[in-house]
């Protein structure tokens, strides 16, 4: 750790991982009411679990880009961080609210909530992904203005490089684009338009050039390639990203209620989104089979090299298998969806800020890398997690495919609940994989308490 | 990547890429907005359908169910439920006597919680997806099952 102020980063990195645990447990009580359905009803119901599970991935993912960027940005900057103590207070104010907001949706009816906070006022609620009370969207604008101003502050104030530009790009647009939440009219269709617009440019837009910057920052460090030969893979990676994600977001237009020619201009364009992907892929190979430094966090370098490949499959492969119009006719809104959320939210963004957790965390703890044992718990944790998350979306895939075919596709279709008593099996199976994924979280959590015989190198 | 091809090239093809492609979205979203009105059921939005969508958002109804495909795979599409239900001969009706029955008590089966509507609020949540089964779907979901 090159400066002081790097530090603030690990207060965000511990709370993301503790938010990952909660997101994880009421991942799987869900996936065990998808085959037992009144388990734990009516003390949690699934949609309470599942806005637990949802927020939480958000949450943490937010805390671990907020994470990376206070610890990248002074390094970029080659400057302290512009001020530590705003960066400390906002992670109070956001744990915080975001702890309030679980103990809200698992303690409190959903309506009382709404009406506590101030949903009449100004309705927000209620609307996947944006469950959260106004309070608590008021509360992540209030964090993320502090915050950009924070992290521009330190930029302008020190060396400008491609990589923290990208960044604040992302985070600026992550910011905008989240004012969209604030608006909600009464017309459903058009409700549903710009619901996209926090949805798809977050995910499909402008966090890949978070994405894209993290992982060429530590691509950086673990390899020591010119950094002239990265800014041109990053530009070139969050081109494409962009070029045909803006106009991809027409995938989610086919059959909400807006225009018929979404069908071509989303399918066209979404059906280069993989691009990008798969370019970051032969970026982080090429990188690292360049590399000049035999780098000691070897388990920083596999997560890196992982996350380039799971992204690929689970945003790329996976979204390209149910975007073309014609296709997506029958799966929209299947197990399907669900099979490629999964992987792709796990491949993209789970895998990056881990990545920089992993590069960045011994820094912070005052050594280079773990000691030898540790990092092999931490690969262990590494290969469990990514291939149980690719179990789960096998079989959600699975699941989802004969539900299309059962439900929606045969001469005699079948109504939704026949249905999944016929899927059963998959969700069983997807269940077991999600076990197979909690050990590796704990796994994961254990790496960094392991420290038998370590090697302590001078960071 | 060739030596020709330098960093400041690749920062402007960006720059120039992703203001083109966002000018060409913006465009789209406005011609989009000059079609809705064909397609959103617009005339028959009235202010009972719009009491109607803020119960289904306060009650959290994306949260097991999905509507026109989007939400949780939990629980049945609601998008077209007024037509598969009966539709103007029974569909409200149905749709209100479900909500009341629930819990369902099916040992092992999925259960839809109790919320205890008015029944001015049951004819407004029924309005509202009576409302959505009439929007423009491009024929989507392919069969009534949803």
């Amino acid at each position: 750790m090159q400066f002081q102020s790097q530090a603030v980063s690990r207060f965000y990195f511990t709370a993301a991982i503790g938010l990952f645990v909660a997101q994880i447990l009421f991942g799987l009580v869900m996936g065990l009411q998808y085959v037992i359905g009144d388990f734990l009803f009516p003390a949690i119901p699934f949609n309470v679990a599942r806005m637990v599970h949802t927020n939480a991935l958000i949450v943490w993912l937010l805390m671990g880009f907020m994470g990376a960027a206070y610890y990248l940005v002074p390094e970029e900057s080659e400057t302290e961080l512009y001020s530590p103590k705003l960066a400390i207070a906002l992670f109070w104010i956001f744990l915080v609210a975001a702890a309030l907001t679980v103990l809200g949706y698992l303690f409190v009816p959903y309506a009382s909530l709404a009406e506590w906070t101030g949903n009449d006022l100004l309705a927000t609620m209620g609307r996947e992904f944006l469950e959260q009370p106004l309070p608590t969207k008021l509360g992540i604008v209030i964090v993320a203005i502090g915050f950009l101003f924070n992290i521009t502050m330190t930029v302008l104030k020190g060396r400008k490089t491609a990589i923290s530009t990208v960044l604040l790009l992302g985070l600026w647009g992550l910011a905008v684009f989240f004012l969209f939440s604030f608006y909600n009219p009464d017309n459903i269709a058009r409700d549903k338009y710009y619901w996209w617009f926090v949805v798809h440019l977050w995910v499909e837009g402008v966090w890949e050039l978070i994405l894209a910057a993290i992982l060429a920052f530590v691509l950086i460090k673990v390899t020591g390639v010119d950094r002239e030969v990265i800014d041109k893979w990053l530009y070139v990676i969050i081109t494409m990203a962009l070029v045909s994600g803006i106009i991809g977001t027409g995938h989610h237009f086919y059959w909400i209620g807006s225009a018929e020619y979404w069908q071509w201009w989303g399918s066209v364009f979404s059906a280069m989104e993989p691009i990008p992907f798969f370019a970051m892929t032969v970026f982080a190979f090429n990188m690292v089979n360049r590399r000049r430094r035999e780098h000691p966090n070897r388990a920083a370098t596999l997560w890196a090299l992982g996350t380039g490949v799971m992204a690929f499959l689970g945003a790329g492969v996976w979204g390209f298998l149910h975007t073309l119009a014609p296709v997506n006719y029958y799966t929209h809104g299947s197990q399907v969806t669900a099979a490629h959320g999964h992987m792709a939210f796990y491949g993209a963004y789970v895998m990056v800020v881990i990545t920089m957790i992993s590069y960045a965390m011994p820094l912070i703890r005052g050594r280079a890398a773990n000691s030898s044992k540790a990092q092999v718990l931490e690969m262990w944790s590494f290969w469990l997690m990514t291939v149980a998350m690719v179990f789960i979306t096998l079989f959600l895939t699975a699941a989802g495919i004969l539900q299309v075919w059962l439900q929606r596709v045969s001469a005699t279709p079948l109504p939704f609940m026949a249905t999944q008593d016929q899927i059963g099996l998959f969700y069983w199976l997807r269940e077991g994989a999600g076990v197979v994924f909690l050990v590796g979280l704990v796994i994961y959590i254990a790496s960094f308490f392991y420290n038998g015989g370590e090697e302590k190198t001078a960071a | 990547m060739s030596r020709s091809f330098t960093p400041s090239m690749a920062r402007n093809i960006f720059y120039g890429g992703t203001v083109f492609f966002a000018l060409l979205f913006l465009a789209l979203t406005y011609q989009n907005e000059q079609v809705l009105p064909t397609r959103d059921n617009r005339a028959n939005l009235t202010e009972k359908v719009a009491a109607g969508k803020k119960i289904w958002e306060t009650r959290n109804c994306i949260g097991c169910h999905t509507l026109l495909g989007e939400g949780a795979y939990f629980a049945p599409e609601l998008g077209n439920v007024y037509k598969r239900r009966g539709g103007d001969a029974g569909g409200t009706e149905f749709i209100k006597s479900w909500i009341q029955a629930q819990p369902g008590g099916t040992p092992g089966r999925r259960q839809m919680p109790q919320f205890n509507l008015s029944e001015k609020e049951l004819d407004e949540i029924a309005a509202f997806l009576k409302y959505v089964s009439e929007i423009n779907t491009s024929n989507w979901p392919p069969n009534i099952e949803g």
